[in-house]
């Protein structure tokens, strides 16, 4: 048993810790269990980049990496992300050098009004790291899970397609980003 | 979400001991805080199990494969046992949800997943399978996505999962473990049917947990397809699917599975259908002679009856496809 389920009548309003490796730096939290990760960043951490679209996994505005790995954050739970490496829009550049990703956006004017870009981005920085699209009909499949209401869709497919080998040299690297 | 309490045990055993009618698993929690979020299921204490020994892809010795309950849908469409000797299941499960839910949900989770009927997501009206008892607007409502097969007067609700027709058609098997052991479930006993109690998708006991599925030796490599029609092109429920897998030697069909999805409260096989298959010869008068067999029982309701037809062709084109040897 863990220390947490050993604790006599723990109440419903306990904080959980959550050590968490953000963006690449070491973050010691506490949080109530029914904090979606979403909500941790964008309520108690101030990283408001992850947008809050449908906050039921259909539109990816909130994706962000979860262990190198894209996931929704309005579908997890923060508590369940212990020990975890997370990286959000925020921790893409280094420094004032944008990601790949982030240039090729900008270069093929892969947006309107933006608001479903960090999910975007951080979606197609994932695909990178599974490195299962090859064609351009991979690339759209592999990405139908981030809705674009302006219809941004050609440009965000054009900026993908011309990131992606920069990108999954990178993953290849180790850099997971 | 209501507040609720969370634990996270090291062991299957201390899970099952946690686990009551109050309580859920947690796994992926792509469905559930879904459900939650809409206030269809308030759990009063949540089990996480992401902690359990249940995420290795095994070969078993009587030559099939046993998935751990915790391998993600992602990791086990790529895996590369999966891809090789079950393509029918890469190819069911990469035809589901999007990237993100793949690479967050279980594959014990994907088995217990709720309907997307829109009544049942809507708390502010009647739903037998919500609250038993207080009537089925579907039924004679909007009902173009419900059931064409095995449904009952108090549910017309249908089971939106892509992998479990896959797994249907490959003949799985559910490994559980509750307070009282282990057991199997063979995969077609799993799901129910809706009946008079369709508050109940599943065989589950409230403290049992699965913990694997087992695949048989019998993948259908060679021929095998998963055809899925829906509303857009990608992401979006099976408005019809087939799981269609064939054993062809000499030009004679030796074996047949034919699993449907998007059409019943439950992966949908008719092994009559299949068995009439058996020493046929794959082509399209045979297809559509297994269709319409399937297919003669579908009492369609007012606003479904295109999924028959739908249904028709689905199943002759996947049949053909398979019989090609291809995915198509």
């Amino acid at each position: 048993m863990s220390a947490i389920i050993s604790d006599a009548e723990p109440s419903v309003f306990t904080r959980h810790p959550l050590s968490l490796k953000l963006n690449g730096q070491a973050r010691e939290l506490q949080v109530l269990p029914w904090t979606t990760l979403l909500d941790l960043l964008r309520e108690q951490l101030d990283l408001v980049g992850t947008k809050k679209g449908c906050d039921h996994g259909q539109c990816g505005a909130c994706t962000v990496l979860l262990n190198g790995k894209r996931v929704n954050a309005c579908l997890t739970l923060a508590v369940m992300c212990d020990g975890a490496e997370l990286t959000t829009i925020e921790g893409l550049a280094e420094g004032d050098e944008l990601h790949p990703m982030q240039q090729a956006f900008i270069k093929n004017d892969a947006f309107q009004c933006g608001y479903c870009t960090p999910g975007q981005i951080c979606s197609a920085v994932g695909l990178a790291n599974e490195g299962r699209a090859q064609t351009t009909e991979q690339i759209k499949e592999l990405m139908s899970g981030n809705l674009c209401r302006c219809g941004a869709y050609s440009n965000i497919r054009d900026a993908i397609e011309e990131a992606l080998p920069a990108c999954q040299a990178r993953a290849a690297q180790g850099g997971g980003q | 979400m209501n507040p609720f309490q969370y634990s996270k045990p090291d062991s299957v055993d201390n899970a099952v001991h946690l686990a009551g009618s109050a309580t859920r698993f947690i796994a992926g929690g792509t469905n559930l805080l879904d459900l939650m979020k809409e206030n269809l299921t308030r759990p009063e204490h949540l089990i996480d199990i992401t902690g359990l020994p249940l995420r290795e892809v095994t070969e078993t010795a009587s030559g099939g494969v046993m998935i751990g309950a915790l391998v993600s849908n992602a990791d086990l469409a790529w895996h590369p046992l999966i891809e090789q000797r079950y393509p029918l299941l890469s190819q069911a499960i990469l035809a589901g949800a999007s990237p993100q839910l793949r690479n967050m949900a279980s594959t014990g989770g994907n088995l217990l997943q709720r309907t997307r009927c829109y009544y049942f997501y809507d708390a502010n009206v009647p739903c037998n399978k919500r609250e038993p008892g207080s009537g089925c607007p579907a039924k004679d409502g909007l009902n173009r996505i419900h059931a064409i097969l095995g449904a009952s007067a108090q549910c017309v609700a249908t089971h939106p999962s892509d992998m479990c027709v896959a797994l249907a058609a490959l003949q799985a098997v559910v490994h559980v473990q509750g307070r009282n052991g282990q057991r199997t479930i063979e995969f077609a006993d799993f799901h129910r049917l809706p009946g008079d109690t369709p508050e109940r998708d599943n065989q589950l006991a409230d403290d049992e947990l699965i913990t694997a599925i087992e695949l048989p030796a019998a993948g259908f490599a060679e021929h095998s397809n998963y055809l899925k029609i829906r509303d857009r092109a990608s992401y979006a429920f099976a408005l019809v699917s087939v799981a269609a897998a064939l054993e062809i030697t000499d030009g004679v069909i030796g074996q047949a599975r034919l699993a449907l999805g998007g059409v019943a409260h439950k992966p949908w096989r008719d092994t009559e259908v299949e068995n009439s298959l058996i020493g046929k010869t794959p082509n399209a008068e045979t297809f559509a002679a297994a269709a319409d067999a399937l297919l003669q029982h579908a009492q369609p309701l007012e606003h479904n009856a295109f999924k028959v037809t739908l249904a028709r062709r689905a199943i002759i084109r996947a049949l053909s496809d398979a019989a090609q040897g291809g995915q198509a």
